[in-house]
């Protein structure tokens, strides 16, 4: 759905991304390239689906540079064109950009205009590090930032005469339930286009699936043991766009139910391998409040909207900023093939650079989290050039159980160590069953360098991820005993 | 002013006058979408696209090409390599050292060496991976301190010298010599290079470009293909930024896209992807400092000697002039009594380093902060101390080492008002005192000037053009040489002329720039668009005005001081005549209602040969205190506290300027911390997408950040309603930020010990320099 109406496509070909559809198929120009890879913004798009209570919409920000057109069968796409309001006024998010001269070059604008109209339908009125989050994965080289800052701080506030005529669109997240409004027209539409079936596309020499429930997946990918599974396709994407691959076959897993699915148990958190990584993170932190931070720093909202946590595993990158808390969490992936559903724990997962346990065929279906341990401190810390949105040089994670001053028991794992994610298992040795005092922490930190020989890249040399791995370990006993300072990402905020 | 940009009172009652806080020209286009880039342009019919095969070593030379799989992939149509080029071979402005395609030698990692036609994008990039290209390789030189021991240059060393600086250094109180290091930038422009070539009759060719520099892709365009600037036209509506970055650069893509079209007969559009791009074009220069001071025990520097090294990469493109900018700006604020100044221009095997915001400025001044910042430590004296101690006296010690006067100097004024308004002292022994209480969270505070020469050092620059029509029905088309890339330039200029003419600024439409309207106009650059643009655009209505003025007085019988234009109207005599009706009446009568205008900045003449003279027509002045906070543990920053005074002179749009003021300044904050440019051994550069390079993003903004204009101060000089030149001069404010990181990593070491820290102050560079504190104390 696009502009309020319903668009079929006959034949297309299933890698083709929203952003080329958009410019070069139906020449829509105002979703820009910036980066053709997630990382810049400027192709930033909305997309709306009907949410849990079959009523209301639910709008999240998504890179349209690196989604493929038919993981929106079924949703609606609003681009920056779709934003004025019936009298062909500007809307309110664009109306604030103009008055706050929050455009210079005016390329990001446009993506801006739409990580601000998702914040808007989700949070008409949100404080600067809401703001500063929502716009994370939009860059803008002028820097008009605290122009823009302003835009946000208005767009709710200051124009409420057009919005009460505007209709849903124009409408900020408060007034989501007034009566007049054409949110349900919109949500009847999205409900009549709901299908059983498998969607099945066929063009271009390629094929694409996407199966409603696990019992087809399984069938399709036994059908088809080496085709891509695409998830979020973040990365998947990329392969497209910057290596040129032919994919012959993709299985989306973005409908399949149950790996669409989050549930608490008695003992656990159960979350389904296709699930956004954003709704996947807000379900970790009510639980494990303590990662709220590195969950922020994580990736960009548009990302975060798109990508899975399941993707995030599967993809086994030595980089991931997930993998070091799961693993320390002792989280374990219900793993399906064929009929065969095995358990296996996440640290049995990572076999070497890129390479998992994943048989052909094979794929993730559930990612399995105890739930918190009493007493337990859980932490983990990302280092990175920049604050928001960049990858590690080293992100470390730690959850430690004291039995009076001792270590009852602790378990380290870190990101950008080694050639996968990995638990630290010399430190965790030298550390259970001693008492976790000033004296310890130095031989673990030695015990560290016996864990890890990690590499220099472009993101850091080898002996600054040996230091940081330390001193992560440092802050992280600072942090259990409170000796630590506050942190540096809140600070002043 | 204040942060929201209502202050100024406009000078007149129309709509966008002069000194009014008007939204840029095209901002509803911006947020709508509506806004065309060169991408969004309709394409023609027949339309190729482009793609570029690269050299994948640094430094070889090329022993055969094979292009047959490249020629046999789906939708090519055509592919070209150097021989295939009928003119020159070259995109080089200033000197022809820069292949449009490699000619047998490659001398980077990223080189072009084919161009490959196809009917879609994808097709082209596919068939671009496709090339094989052997290799003889030959050792690389890949940093300036290699080159610097090879003697590999791009251009002859050069050096100024006043007094004596040996015999000053020698007899001083104390001495200090250090080295630093600054890194390079890339532009990061959003909208990537693109270039889109249609052939038209005769040959001829009509070039789309995302370019500051319009004229020069027409002669480089013309040049290649064989012909003359006649047969090129080339057209710029806007671009998605630019910092520099489309100075010379946008050539090479221009070049490759007028080639094919030529070739093929067939409209033809090189758009680069964004890791190509990062990869294929140039970036700020990199900088090797080594200084060596002596000074009194107040620390007034008595004597100084630079070396500059700066990495300029395969051939010279427009490093003479941004290494001579070096030169002139080591000095920032200061006064330098007896100095040596010695700027190496090193050839390295990576691409070739070109303009970008500044223009060797920020380096030169980054060498000279540096050594202030450590004479201040050396001497346990707080740095703003020592920075006032220094700097250019009024009627007193106001010669440059280059010597022209400094005879408009209001840093004294900024820097008094900013201490106060920031609360400087005081918040520098709440530092102190945090910074005791505090283990491992460190606090630092700095507050750095910005002098900043405002003229294109090569004299012959300083000219522009600007051509005028008024419609029949009262309606303006404004065209003039600048280009718009983001800077409000259009804005401006649409307001010089609103308030020339007394018209409401929508009666204006702004015109995209083009070879055809205005020729032979400089790069809109050196942050003397407005200055320039705007002078040629008042000329031209000033023509017409002065016309209409005389029409009017005989007209309607009246004494041409009796015709006043004012809001929209035309006061003559006792009547009030709506500006339409008059411009009417003109045309019946037969007078032209069309004009040029032309502009060249008075005053200045400089001799190369001898660094002296007046290289610039004024000065641009401003300062900043930064405050931040870095953990010790991780070498990690946020900047809590920014404030900042800038001197725009009388600012022609408060709102714009405010914008390149933040935003300028922000973007030097990203130079100097979190852009990193990384080459792997063997000369790749490993940092070509955001996905590794990394700009400033919103919540780096600082926590607190006041920004002001300098309060109604008029330029000295005649300019453009004596307003001030704002592009590039707030992108140095960023020092402060640089070196208030070096005071919190001084206080780990009792703030008495220089820090050895280098740019961009990564975490680890952070890290590095906390260690050797640690290790001294």
């Amino acid at each position: 759905m696009l502009d309020g109406k319903i668009v079929e496509l006959g034949s297309v070909d299933p890698t083709r991304t929203v952003l080329q559809y958009l410019r070069e198929d139906i020449g829509q120009m105002g979703t820009k390239e910036g980066c053709a890879e997630g990382d810049c913004g400027a192709c930033t798009v909305a997309m709306a689906e009907v949410d849990a209570t079959a009523k209301h919409l639910q709008v999240r920000a998504i890179n349209s540079c690196i989604q493929f057109l038919p993981t929106l069968d079924g949703k609606e796409l609003i681009t920056v064109e779709s934003l004025r309001g019936p009298d062909g006024g500007l809307h309110p998010v664009q109306q604030a950009m103009v008055d706050r001269h929050g455009s210079q070059c005016g390329f990001c604008t446009p993506g801006f205009i739409m990580s601000l109209f998702a914040l808007f339908k989700n949070n008409a009125s949100p404080s600067r590090r809401e703001i500063d989050d929502a716009l994370a994965g939009n860059l803008c080289r002028c820097a008009a930032y605290r122009s823009i800052i302003e835009a946000a701080n208005t767009m709710g506030s200051d124009y409420g005469e057009r919005q009460r005529a505007g209709g849903w669109l124009l409408e900020p997240h408060a007034a989501n339930a007034r009566a007049g409004s054409d949110e349900k027209s919109r949500v009847d539409l999205l409900n009549s286009l709901k299908s059983d079936h498998t969607l099945a596309v066929e063009s271009h020499h390629r094929k694409f699936f996407a199966p409603q429930c696990s019992d087809e997946m399984a069938n399709l990918l036994h059908e088809y043991p080496a085709a891509t599974i695409l998830a979020g396709g973040t990365d998947v994407g990329l392969r497209v766009t910057k290596q040129h691959q032919e994919l012959e076959v993709v299985i989306y897993t973005g409908r399949v139910s149950e790996l669409r699915a989050q549930a608490v148990s008695d003992s656990q958190l159960e979350i389904g391998a296709a699930v956004p990584l954003s709704d996947a993170m807000q379900l970790i932190i009510e639980y494990f409040p303590t990662l709220e931070e590195l969950f922020l720093r994580f990736a960009s909202p548009p990302i975060r909207n798109a990508a899975t946590l399941g993707g995030n595993i599967a993809n086994g990158s030595p980089i991931g900023d997930s993998m070091p808390v799961l693993l320390v969490l002792d989280t374990s992936l219900v793993l399906r093939k064929d009929d065969g559903r095995r358990t296996l724990a996440l640290s049995d997962f990572y076999i070497d650079y890129q390479q998992t346990a994943l048989q052909p065929g094979e794929f993730v279906e559930k990612i399995l989290i105890p739930l918190p341990v009493d007493g337990a401190h859980v932490e983990s810390y990302k280092v990175s050039k920049r604050f928001d949105q960049d990858i590690s040089a080293v992100c470390g994670a730690y959850q430690l159980l004291l039995d009076g001053g001792n270590v009852a028991d602790i378990k380290i794992a870190y990101g950008g160590m080694a050639a996968m994610c990995k638990r630290a298992e010399q430190c965790e040795k030298t550390l259970r069953g001693k008492p976790w005092n000033e004296a310890l922490l130095d031989e673990a930190m030695n015990a560290l360098d016996r864990d890890f020989t990690p590499l220099s890249d472009m993101r850091s040399t080898a002996e600054y991820r040996q230091r940081i791995c330390r001193n992560l370990l440092q802050r992280f006993y600072l942090d259990t005993t409170g000796a630590g300072d506050e942190r540096l990402y809140s600070y002043g905020r | 002013m204040d942060a929201s940009g209502k202050r100024t009172a406009p000078r007149s009652g129309i709509v966008g006058a002069v000194g009014s806080a008007i939204p840029h020209e095209s901002s509803e286009k911006h947020v709508s979408g509506e806004a065309i880039y060169t991408d969004d342009i309709p394409e023609p019919k027949g339309l190729l696209h482009l793609a570029v095969g690269m050299s994948s070593k640094a430094h070889a030379r090329i022993s055969s090409i094979d292009l047959s799989a490249v020629r046999a992939a789906p939708g090519v149509i055509d592919v070209m390599i150097a021989d295939d080029i009928p003119g020159d071979n070259n995109y080089g402005p200033v000197i022809a050292d820069d292949p449009v395609l490699a000619p047998g030698l490659v001398q980077y990692a990223g080189q072009a060496v084919f161009a490959v036609a196809a009917i879609t994008v994808e097709q082209a990039r596919k068939a671009a991976q496709l090339g094989l290209i052997e290799y003889e390789e030959l050792e690389p030189i890949l940093d300036a301190r290699k080159a610097l021991a090879a003697g590999s240059f791009v251009l002859p060393s050069a050096s100024i010298k006043r007094g004596d600086s040996t015999a000053a250094i020698a007899s001083a109180a104390h001495r200090l010599k250090g080295s630093v290091s600054v890194g390079g930038q890339d532009h990061f422009y959003l909208e990537g290079q693109i270039a889109m070539a249609l052939p038209a009759e005769d040959g001829d060719l009509f070039v789309y470009s995302s370019t500051q520099h319009p004229g020069e892709i027409q002669q480089l365009v013309a040049a290649a293909i064989g012909r003359q600037s006649k047969d090129v036209v080339v057209e710029c509506r806007r671009m998605g930024g630019a910092f520099g970055g489309k100075e010379s650069q946008p050539a090479l893509i221009a070049c490759i896209a007028g080639l094919m079209a030529q070739k093929t007969g067939r409209p033809c559009k090189l758009r680069l992807d964004r890791d190509d791009d990062m990869i294929m074009t140039g970036k700020r220069h990199d900088f090797e400092i080594d200084y060596d001071v002596g000074f009194t025990d107040n620390g007034r520097i008595e004597g100084i000697e630079f070396m500059f090294a700066s990495r300029c990469g395969m051939s010279a493109d427009l490093s003479g002039a941004i290494n001579d900018r070096t030169m002139f700006h080591c000095d920032n604020a200061y006064f330098l009594e007896n100095v040596t100044i010695v700027s190496h221009r090193c050839k390295t095997n990576t691409v070739s380093n070109t303009a970008f915001r500044g223009f060797g400025g920020p380096q030169g001044m980054f060498g000279i902060e540096c050594v202030v910042d450590d004479i201040a430590r050396h001497l346990g004296k707080d740095p703003l101390d020592v920075r006032r101690e220094n700097f250019y006296g009024i009627g007193e010690r106001d010669t440059t080492h280059y010597l022209q006067t400094v005879d408009d100097n209001v840093i004294h004024e900024i820097v008094d008002e900013l201490e106060k308004s920031s609360d400087y002292r005081r918040r520098v022994d709440e530092i102190r005192q945090f910074n005791q209480a505090h283990e491992l969270l460190k606090r630092g505070i700095a507050l750095t000037p910005v002098k900043f020469g405002i003229s294109f050092t090569a004299t012959h620059l300083n000219q522009a053009g600007a051509l005028l029509h008024i419609y029949a029905d009262g309606t303006v088309h404004l065209n003039h040489g600048g280009t718009e890339m983001g800077q409000g330039l259009f804005t401006k200029v649409a307001q010089v002329v609103a308030e020339e003419l007394q018209i409401d600024i929508d009666r204006i439409k702004i015109t995209a720039s083009d070879t055809s309207k205005v020729p032979n106009a400089s790069a809109t650059a050196a942050s003397s668009g407005s200055d320039l643009n705007g002078k040629a655009a008042q000329a031209a209505a000033r023509t017409i005005r002065n016309r209409l003025l005389k029409f009017a007085a005989a007209h309607y019988a009246v004494a041409e001081d009796e015709v006043v234009f004012e809001n929209n109207e035309v006061q003559i005599g006792d009547q009030r005549v709506p500006f339409e009706k008059l411009v009417h009446q003109a045309w019946f009568a037969r007078i032209s209602l069309s004009a040029t205008g032309f502009y060249s900045t008075p005053q200045i003449n400089y001799d190369r040969s001898t660094f002296s003279g007046r290289p610039f027509f004024y000065y641009a002045y401003g300062a900043a205190v930064a405050e931040v906070i870095i953990d010790t543990l991780t070498g990690e920053h946020r900047l809590l506290r920014v404030d900042i005074l800038h001197d725009c002179g009388k600012s022609l749009n408060p709102a714009i300027d405010m914008g390149q003021i933040e935003g300028g300044f922000i973007q030097g904050v990203g130079w100097l911390t979190s852009e990193e440019l990384w080459w792997n051994a063997a000369g790749e550069l490993k940092t070509h997408a955001p996905s590794t390079y990394k700009i400033p993003t919103c919540s780096d903004l600082p926590v607190d950040f006041r920004v002001r204009l300098l309060e109604s101060t008029a330029n000295r000089e005649d300019t453009i309603h004596r307003s001030k030149a704002v592009g590039e001069p707030p992108l140095m404010l960023s020092l402060s930020v640089f070196c208030a990181i070096r005071d919190a990593v001084a206080s780990v070491g009792g703030n008495n010990r220089v820090p050895g820290l280098q740019a961009p102050a990564t975490p680890e560079s952070v890290l590095n320099a906390i260690s050797e504190q640690q290790a001294a104390s």
